[in-house]
């Protein structure tokens, strides 16, 4: 009765009385009244009905509001509170899936890269710990004589004999030795390595001498055959122009086409000798080359190898996988470097379509199989019963397990595969409804609507589609709504399996099935709690809208 | 009553028949079978036969190399026997890898089954007594949430909580590395303390429809005219509810928990599955996935006789306990 008292003054008082304490004075509010009796009179005026309600007489039909029997049920499924959300939650679900979509600034198959700094080895640099030898031009200091020399110079004798000859060592400075035969050099025992400055050529073994001898002895500059050199810091200079360098460290680049410039060699021989002789750990280094680039530069020691390695910071391009959240991406990155909160998009579309098809496979195989078994009864009840029953007992995910792993076998179209998979659901998932239709229609077939419905002469179709399925469908919504949460759930598990949906289309199911890598599971929770939550808040929407649509359709419930 | 079983007995018997016969079909027609992987890796080996020729040596050996409904007809007669061949994947005879898998399988489903009960019923009841209460839309969440986990996001959930930051579990498997190292009594510990979070996920996941269906009974048992009666005697709400209605809602449960006894030897397979418990599920997964036959076969086949059997469990439970139902 409450409802065509809508429109009385005292009605809409009290609908704008909320609104008093939040902005209204009361004054106002009187105005407002008065505005909105004026307008709803207009409204009546204009469409030419009677005046206000409280001229209708008491027994007048027109004080009793009809609902027809929709909109009762309507009004008791809105009524229900958990109800209501689960269907805004489905709501934001098909917003979410399928017109995500296309908001979503970037594509389902859309692979995301980034540029990264990587750690590539870069040079290696070995100290020099063994002596190297140089022969004078004219002296013979052979590898025999090498070796007796080297004998000599690590005991600390200053003279050795060889086959009755007798050499003398000379110390010229800090590992640097000079041989003696008959007071004339024959050759010189070093460390310190010098190298030419430009390649190919080659430095006449007297400048070498004196270069290592002054460089020894921390000289800096010398003359040779007039020519006079200048060193500093381990460069050699003929004449103002660079020409050899000497270091005890040999350093040579990984990669045959880098050429290692002098000054990174200074920097890096500076680093190295930056770390006093501790062997662990590692440092880093910054040096910038010719083209004023910056690079960082890592140093560590290999301890088997005996020598250090240097790895730079070189700039890669590689495919985003799983990087974390960020403004352009919200959920991340997937494996393959896919934007995830697209990808979780497509994977709503792909479950829910999914879910919907199958649905309606197995309502249209159940209803015309359990409407036809409950119609005729007798023997074709008897026999669509049995299939049921056999149907019935078929374990449905053991057989779309065996199906999936065969499907995997014969290496399928992943579209098609998932064509087949909602066909093979649809098709194992009808006996539940083919039961509920024929037990409802067998009740409805016996009571005396359907026998005055006989009586009448009305067609035997008519009586079918007119009079007994509109009784079953309440229940058929209620087991369908139902049903789509658990077909969503199976598909998910399938997939999640790797047996349904595939790579590359996305699924919640396939989605979370990265979780199987365990590194995943415990570093990266945004590729899969995303899409467990949907799954999760998808089937839980789909059984609460369920629920309350059977209590809606009950009419013996009384709220 | 005799009667009424037996027929309902060979009634499934003939089910069961063709059932048997989907399933031997089923998996008779998969593209590309365990048989044939084996018979091409025999062949790339050097010096080895042809494919083809593998082939046949192989169907002969596996017996499969006859049609499909003389094959199924041996299988039956094999099955009388007690007979299920040998499985290609554990290369046991299937029915010692059944002995092996499927009593940890059934003391698994039995501990979380029990859990269900004791949680379930409870809570259903007092849902049902409190209808439209906060403690009923609670209970109502808890069940439906229950039903809509994904059985792989809630473990993988569990495994995130309780094994990687907590550190309480391990993350797979039935015994831990030292597990050998252990006295007797450890070794059940170890056991036990490995089939926890299992448990805790199936009985998450499968708790709800039984609070669901207690609730509902409860509440239909609450609206009836025996109830209003005892109210108007003026009895007190404890014993309208637990004395009169309580007892009445218990008629359709111990039909139902009757006709899931059965499914408890059924094992677990996404569970199993995912926490490498060695159960009767796990074993069948495997075997499915890798297309052995027998055991798959076997496995199908032991499903379809529980399912018929905790049926008729029920079916004939419902009678027992129910004086009003009488079948003739």
């Amino acid at each position: 009765m409450r409802d065509n008292m809508e429109n009385t003054p005292k009605d809409v008082f009290d609908a704008e009385q909320p609104n008093v304490h939040v902005q209204q004075t009361p004054s106002k509010l009187n105005e407002l009244h008065a505005k909105k009796i004026v307008e709803d009179n207009k409204d009546k005026n204009g469409n030419g009905n009677a005046p206000d309600g409280e001229n209708y007489s008491l027994n007048d039909d027109r004080r009793v509001k009809v609902l027809s029997p929709g909109a009762l049920v309507a009004k008791r499924f809105f009524r229900n509170r958990l109800a209501v959300t689960g269907l805004t939650i489905l709501v934001i679900m098909f917003v979410f899936s399928f017109i995500g979509g296309f908001v979503s600034p970037y594509g389902e198959k859309e692979i995301f890269y980034r540029d990264e700094y990587m750690l590539k080895e870069y040079a290696g640099a070995v100290e020099n710990i063994e002596f190297r030898y140089a022969s004078a031009p004219s002296g013979e200091y052979n590898s025999i004589i090498q070796a007796q020399s080297f004998l000599a110079i690590s005991t600390g004798k200053t003279a050795f004999t060889y086959r009755d000859v007798t050499y003398t060592v000379q110390n010229e400075g800090e590992d640097f030795y000079s041989i003696f035969l008959d007071n004339k050099m024959i050759g010189i025992a070093f460390k310190d390595t010098m190298t030419p400055s430009k390649a190919g050529e080659v430095i006449p073994f007297e400048v070498q001498y004196s270069a290592l001898k002054a460089y020894v002895g921390g000289e800096t500059s010398f003359t040779i055959g007039g020519e006079e050199y200048t060193i500093s810091d381990g460069d050699v200079f003929k004449g103002g122009e660079e020409y050899a360098y000497i270091s005890r460290y040999v350093i040579q680049a990984i990669m045959p086409d880098v050429f290692l410039s002098r000054d990174f060699k200074n920097a890096l021989t500076d680093a190295i000798e930056a770390r006093n002789g501790v062997l662990t750990g590692s440092t880093t280094f910054e040096y910038t080359d010719d083209k004023g680039e910056v690079c960082e530069y890592t140093l560590e020691y290999d301890a088997p190898a005996k020598n250090w390695e240097i790895k730079r910071q070189t700039l890669t391009t590689n495919i985003a996988t799983y990087s974390y959240p960020s403004m352009s991406h919200w959920l991340g990155t997937d494996r393959n470097g896919m934007d995830m909160l697209t990808r979780l998009m497509y994977g709503g579309r792909v479950s829910l379509v999914i879910g919907f098809v199958v649905v309606i496979i197995e309502t249209v195989i159940g209803v015309a199989l359990g409407g036809l078994a409950g119609y005729f009864g007798k023997w074709v009840d008897n026999l669509i019963m049995r299939i049921v029953d056999v149907f019935y007992c078929v374990p449905s995910t053991p057989i779309i397990i065996i199906i999936g792993a065969a499907m995997d076998h014969a290496n399928l179209d992943p579209q098609i595969r998932m064509l087949y998979l909602m066909l093979i659901l649809g098709f194992l998932g009808w006996p539940g409804i083919a039961r509920l239709v024929r037990g409802q229609i067998l009740s409805l077939r016996e009571q005396e609507f359907m026998t005055a419905t006989e009586a009448c002469g009305v067609r035997v179709s008519r009586r079918i589609f007119k009079h007994l399925i509109p009784n079953v469908i309440p229940q058929l919504i209620v087991t369908c709504t139902m049903g789509l949460g658990s077909t969503i759930i199976t598909e998910a598990t399938l997939s999640f399996l790797g047996l349904g949906v595939r790579f590359p289309f996305a699924s919640w199911g396939n989605i979370i099935n990265d979780v199987n890598n365990t590194h995943v599971l415990t570093t990266y929770w945004f590729i899969w709690i995303p899409a467990g939550v949907c799954l999760l808040l998808t089937v839980l929407a789909f059984n609460l809208v369920g629920d309350g649509l059977r209590d809606a359709f009950d009419p013996k419930m009384k709220r | 009553m005799r009667k009424y079983i037996l027929k309902r007995i060979l009634l499934s018997i003939v089910i069961l028949f063709f059932v048997g016969f989907i399933i031997y079909a089923l998996m008779r027609c998969l593209p590309t079978s365990y048989l044939e992987s084996v018979a091409r890796q025999k062949s790339m080996t050097p010096g080895s036969k042809s494919f083809e020729e593998w082939m046949e040596q192989l169907k002969a050996t596996y017996n499969m190399d006859s049609n499909i409904i003389p094959g199924y007809f041996k299988w039956i007669g094999n099955m009388f026997k007690g007979e299920f061949g040998d499985s290609w994947k554990w290369t046991v005879p299937v029915m010692d890898k059944f002995h092996d898998t499927v009593w940890l399988s059934f003391v698994m489903g039995a501990i979380s089954f029990f859990f269900q009960i004791i949680i379930a019923i409870p809570l259903g009841v007092i849902a049902a007594t409190k209808q439209y209460s906060k403690t009923d839309y609670a209970v109502s969440i808890f069940a439906l949430a229950g039903i809509s986990l994904p059985t792989f996001f809630f473990a993988s959930l569990l495994k995130l909580v309780f094994s990687v930051k907590l550190g309480w579990f391990d993350l797979f498997g039935l015994v831990g590395r030292n597990h050998e190292l252990l006295s007797a009594s450890g070794q059940l510990l170890d056991k036990a303390h490995h089939l926890v979070l299992p448990i805790v996920t199936l009985v998450v996941i499968s708790v709800g429809s039984l609070m669901r269906y207690t609730r509902t009974n409860m509440l239909e048992v609450l609206s009836s005219d025996y109830i209003r009666t005892a109210r108007a005697k003026g009895l007190s709400e404890r014993k309208v509810i637990y004395h009169h209605a309580f007892r009445n809602t218990l008629i359709p449960l111990v039909t139902i928990i009757g006709g899931s006894l059965p499914g408890l030897f059924s094992g677990a397979l996404i569970t199993e599955t995912l926490y490498s418990i060695p159960g009767i599920g796990y074993a069948s997964y495997h075997s499915m996935v890798s297309g052995d036959i027998p055991f798959s076969m076997f496995y199908l086949v032991f499903l379809a006789v529980l399912t018929l059997a905790g049926n008729l469990i029920s079916d004939i439970l419902y009678a027992v306990v129910d004086p009003r139902v009488r079948i003739a």
